[in-house]
């Protein structure tokens, strides 16, 4: 008997639920009027060109950038710095070479570094990184000094830092950056299984859909202080594209793959133009 | 004077077994001073901060100037300065770029009114000269407490702060999402850091404290990646420099304060061979890799 998701008893509480939000610095809006609900086991990609507020909306959502306008909750709670609920991996920042830290160190940082005093359970500790270290593959490595690690290797810590406390929410700064294509796979299918085994919300700031276009249940895409949120192909067609950008795009689908032609010039350059 | 007699001022090791039970306390204080300067240095390598205690340094000596001229306590006096200078810091310089600049102007203004209280002091040469490049062999009684009860208050907030310090320092970004008060961390810090900069002012006085804040965190963090032995090794050779360094001082009649960077620069750089020596055997091993 199929279920009628409209008239079940209890539809699960959105983990994230922004109402009206809008923020802008200065005279410059990066997003208004934007209503949005995540649920759990929710996917969410946010795409859009560099400076459009990919990571301001993650911000947002740890509690860290507050709103110009509008409401922001995370599992019900006007959203707050330092949530036990929240799991991040942020924007790529390599560690500084001398580092006294080994890769495990820094995981177990992900688990008890907000704790006062020094780490007493120490063995329950170890159990625990080791798991989580073999989780994304890091267990080669585990032992090493973070600063001599690889960029994807360090990106690979990230994401077990993030896991580490089963997050409700679990929020990814371009978290395939400088991965080969199998641990793009590896990294992206973890992340999807806390979603659809755990129950956690994902949002996923990427540029790149093509990895995770399997997983991706809706995308929000931001551009020009305008926003755009749909499935995947409720957004990325070509008039919708066309329309954020305010310039013609094309959007081809083949092999099950998107690929957009004709980006404007400020999209491709790694530096977004500043003021106006 | 010829170098044996230069030998015989740096190293005799006549009446030794006379003095040593007269600078007991010394040897107290400087175990302790190790201790602190062991730990807080790893959290100075890890911020980035060298530059910042060696600019509370120079007002910590402004503030035991200036104790030295009015006739108070001198321990105080630097206690009081370093402070001051820390939070002045803590609470500007948020960013390192700032920092830098903020403690380049603090500097010479801090080393530029030590100078004056010292020439408008009138008393022993020798006090004046201890301020700069270290004194104290003999701590009295009532000095060796006052020590004491910053250490252990520096030990303790030490141990406190470990992880979220530790977090808020290497990995920023995450330390914060997980809701980590980085700001006040950071003020907290430099309170610390003031009180052990004015206790290293002590012993190894305010132009060489980076010896004994600095160099023992350095060398440790050469040869370890491992948190636990990085901080047990830099308080280790922390400790080995002080103590050396005041018992060697007993039987010359210098200043203990060469003995001291002179010991832990030797750590240093035997720490550094030893990394280098790793590092080539590292790579060795993977030319050997590659080339099977
Ligand atoms: N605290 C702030 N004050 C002023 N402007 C800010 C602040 N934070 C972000 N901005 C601006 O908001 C814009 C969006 O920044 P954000 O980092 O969110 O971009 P992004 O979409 O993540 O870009 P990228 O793809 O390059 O990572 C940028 O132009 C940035 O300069
Ligand atoms: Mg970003």
């Amino acid at each position: 008997m199929p279920v009628n998701n409209a008239t079940a008893v209890t539809a699960p509480a959105p983990v994230v639920r922004l109402r009206n939000a809008s923020l802008s610095f200065g005279a410059r809006p990066l997003w208004d009027g934007l209503d949005l609900d995540i649920a759990p086991g929710e996917f969410l990609a946010v795409l859009g060109p560099n400076g459009s507020g990919k990571t301001t909306m993650l911000r947002t959502l740890m509690g860290l950038q507050e709103l110009s306008g509008g409401s922001v909750e995370v599992c019900g709670k006007p959203a707050a710095r330092g949530s036990r609920q929240v799991g991040t991996i942020p924007q790529q920042r390599p560690f500084d070479d001398n580092t006294p830290l080994r890769a495990r160190d820094l995981v177990a940082l992900g688990i008890d570094g907000h704790k006062w005093g020094i780490r007493l359970k120490r063995k329950a500790m170890r159990e625990r990184v080791d798991e989580l270290l073999e989780l994304v593959g890091a267990s080669a490595y585990a032992d090493r000094p973070v600063g001599v690690l690889s960029g994807g290797e360090q990106q690979r810590l990230r994401a077990a830092q993030a896991l580490a406390d089963d997050p409700r929410l679990l929020l990814c700064d371009e978290p395939l950056l400088s991965l080969d294509l199998h641990h793009q796979q590896a990294i992206s299918g973890l992340i999807h299984r806390q979603a659809c085994d755990h129950g956690a919300a994902v949002v996923f700031v990427t540029h790149e859909i093509n990895p995770i276009l399997q997983y991706v249940d809706r995308v929000l895409y931001l551009a020009g202080g305008r926003f755009h949120i749909g499935t995947p192909e409720e957004v990325m067609r070509s008039e919708v594209l066309s329309e954020l950008y305010g310039s013609p795009i094309e959007v081809f689908e083949s092999n099950g793959r998107i690929v957009v032609v004709g980006m404007p010039e400020t999209v491709n350059h790694a530096h977004p133009h500043q003021g106006v | 004077m010829d170098i044996s007699e230069i030998w015989s001022t740096v190293f005799s090791f006549q009446d030794y077994a006379e003095i040593l039970p007269l600078v007991s306390n010394s040897l107290i204080a400087g175990a302790l001073l190790g201790l602190v300067g062991g730990m807080i240095g790893i959290f100075v390598m890890l911020r980035d901060m060298a530059f910042a205690v060696h600019g509370i340094a120079e007002l910590s000596f402004a503030g035991a100037a200036f104790a030295l001229l009015i006739g108070t306590n001198v321990v105080l006096g630097s206690l009081v300065g370093s402070v001051l200078a820390s939070l002045v810091l803590g609470l500007m310089g948020a960013a390192a770029k700032d920092r830098n600049s903020i403690i380049g102007v603090l500097m010479p203004f801090g080393l530029g009114l030590g100078i004056l209280f010292l020439a408008l002091y009138e008393g022993r040469s020798a006090n004046k000269f201890g301020l700069l490049t270290g004194q104290i062999v003999a701590v009295d009684t009532v000095q060796l407490g006052l020590l004491a009860v910053c250490s252990v208050v520096v030990v303790v907030a030490l141990i406190a702060m470990w992880r979220p310090l530790t977090f808020a320092s290497v990995d920023p970004a995450v330390a914060a999402a997980r809701g980590i008060p980085a700001g006040r961390l950071s003020v907290a810090f430099m309170v610390v850091l003031g009180l052990s900069v004015a206790l290293s002012i002590q012993v190894v006085g305010s132009l060489l404290v980076l010896a004994l804040l600095i160099t023992p965190a350095a060398a440790a963090i050469r040869v370890t990646s491992n948190p636990v032995l990085t901080v047990s090794l830099s308080v280790a050779f922390a400790m080995t420099s002080v103590v050396g360094g005041i018992l060697l001082a007993l039987a010359g009649s210098l200043p203990i304060s060469p003995y001291v960077t002179t010991i832990s620069f030797l750590i240093y750089l035997v720490c550094r061979l030893i990394a280098w020596r790793k590092d080539k055997v590292r790579h060795s091993e993977k030319m050997a890799v590659v080339a099977a």
